[in-house]
């Protein structure tokens, strides 16, 4: 489908204490759609190789970069080594896009309701609305622990998102599980999921009670389960 | 491509796991792309039909009075992860196909879920004792999230050829793409040629 590309790294941004966004200049022009990922490929020296997806958190824009915004896992081969390892100007081989289903163009509405680092995909879809000029298309619920958790905290705000705290107050909102009151369901609007499991059941759960249909509703899910 | 990862040793050489996979050790990721269903064993049924000489639909109590077969052994999923010795319970699709009877012109088939997911798969990965419809994990009802009540078992190919909830296996004289198929996955599917994506 796509082959092997060699990318260099040209910005390290923190974006929480857990989590880095690596902006990558690749040969060409990336043409990703909102939505979809990238595989990072690492090679050691015998050739022993680990590969990991991560979501591609920039716009498309025309230009040869991208943005990939990577959480660090405890015991994460490739995630660890990114973010202790990896500085600017280092070489990595990516492939991608990939994904055809998990992707939304800017045409028709969308809800985008993410967990944690679920905002990723999400964040690509809102940032593609907002370059659009097409923000009414879109609303944007993100679910986080605390304000500290919270990725894209300075870029996010707007009348098309709301920020709920699952533990930790950062707002009026009593700190709380999503609910049906934190979610706006647009006429005809495709539902889009992102986070670990266990939020993306729960989340799917209250998009259907609010009337949202359940073919259209599209799932992307993270994470180990028990 | 001959280049290495400035700093990268790795971790995890295993001759167990195939290529660019890790082991994910005691965890179980759950990767669907739709909504979980929640499917009552009342209702539920498993069809076998397409290019067969007797097309058979068997309820939760006939599919169980079938043979019953075991799975022990490694799983591997596309995204990286690799689960080492696990154990599924259910029955042999051989079992099934000996029932339906493939007509010698099926050389492939496309799985369907309750969900509305397909997967498509040459007839000889699922014939020979190496495919499976399990109900069971480690000895208990296979979970929802993992597909239950019963999902396919394909564990030598990627593990999004075992689809969850697992409905019907179609005969057919020709390759179909299914659900990830359309969406840029391989056609086959095998995690030691790393047939991860349409053209590897």
């Amino acid at each position: 489908m796509t082959e092997w590309q060699t990318a260099t790294v040209v910005g390290i941004r923190p974006e929480t204490a857990r989590a880095k966004t690596f902006r990558l200049a690749l040969p060409g022009p990336t043409n990703h759609r909102p939505g979809q990922h990238y595989v990072v490929r690492l090679t050691a020296p015998d050739g022993y190789r680990a590969q990991r997806s991560y979501s591609v958190a920039s716009a498309p824009d025309g230009s040869s970069e991208l943005e990939l915004t990577v959480e660090r896992l405890e015991g994460g081969e490739v995630s660890t080594f990114l973010h202790d390892v990896v500085v600017i100007g280092d070489e990595l081989e990516v492939r991608g896009p990939i994904g055809g289903w998990f992707v939304w163009d800017g045409e028709a509405p969308a809800v985008l309701v993410g967990g944690g680092s679920g905002l990723v995909p999400l964040m690509a879809m809102l940032r593609h609305a907002r370059r659009l000029g097409r923000s009414e298309l879109v609303r944007l619920v993100v679910s986080v622990r605390s304000p500290a958790d919270l990725l894209y905290a300075g870029e996010l705000p707007g009348p098309e998102t709301t920020v709920v705290y699952s533990r930790v107050a950062g707002s009026d909102r009593p700190p709380g599980r999503l609910m049906a009151a934190d979610l706006d369901v647009l006429p005809d609007a495709t539902g889009y999921v992102c986070g670990s499991s266990g939020f993306a059941d729960a989340a799917s759960r209250i998009l259907i009670d609010l009337g949202q249909p359940v073919d259209r509703i599209r799932v992307e899910r993270f994470g180990p389960t028990g | 491509m001959g280049r290495f990862t400035r700093g990268f040793t790795g971790r995890g050489r295993n001759d167990r796991l195939p290529p660019g996979q890790y082991d994910v050790g005691q965890d179980w990721p759950v990767l669907t792309a739709e909504v979980t269903p929640r499917l009552d064993t009342a209702t539920w049924t498993f069809a076998v039909d397409g290019l067969v000489e007797r097309p058979t639909t068997w309820t939760w109590d006939e599919i169980h009075a079938l043979p019953p077969a075991t799975y022990s052994g490694d799983i591997h999923c596309v995204t990286t992860w690799s689960k080492l010795g696990v154990t599924f319970g259910g029955v042999s699709v051989d079992a099934l196909l000996d029932v339906a009877g493939p007509l010698p012109t099926a050389t492939h088939v496309l799985v369907s879920s309750h969900t509305g997911y397909t997967t498509n798969l040459p007839l000889d990965d699922v014939t020979g004792g190496k495919a499976w419809v399990a109900w069971e994990y480690a000895g208990l009802p296979l979970p929802v999230e993992h597909g239950g009540p019963a999902r396919l078992l394909v564990p030598h190919l990627y593990f999004w050829k075992s689809a969850k909830w697992a409905s019907s296996i179609r005969l057919l004289d020709h390759d179909e793409p299914g659900f990830w198929e359309q969406n840029g996955y391989h056609d086959r599917g095998d995690p030691w040629l790393e047939q991860r994506y349409q053209g590897d």
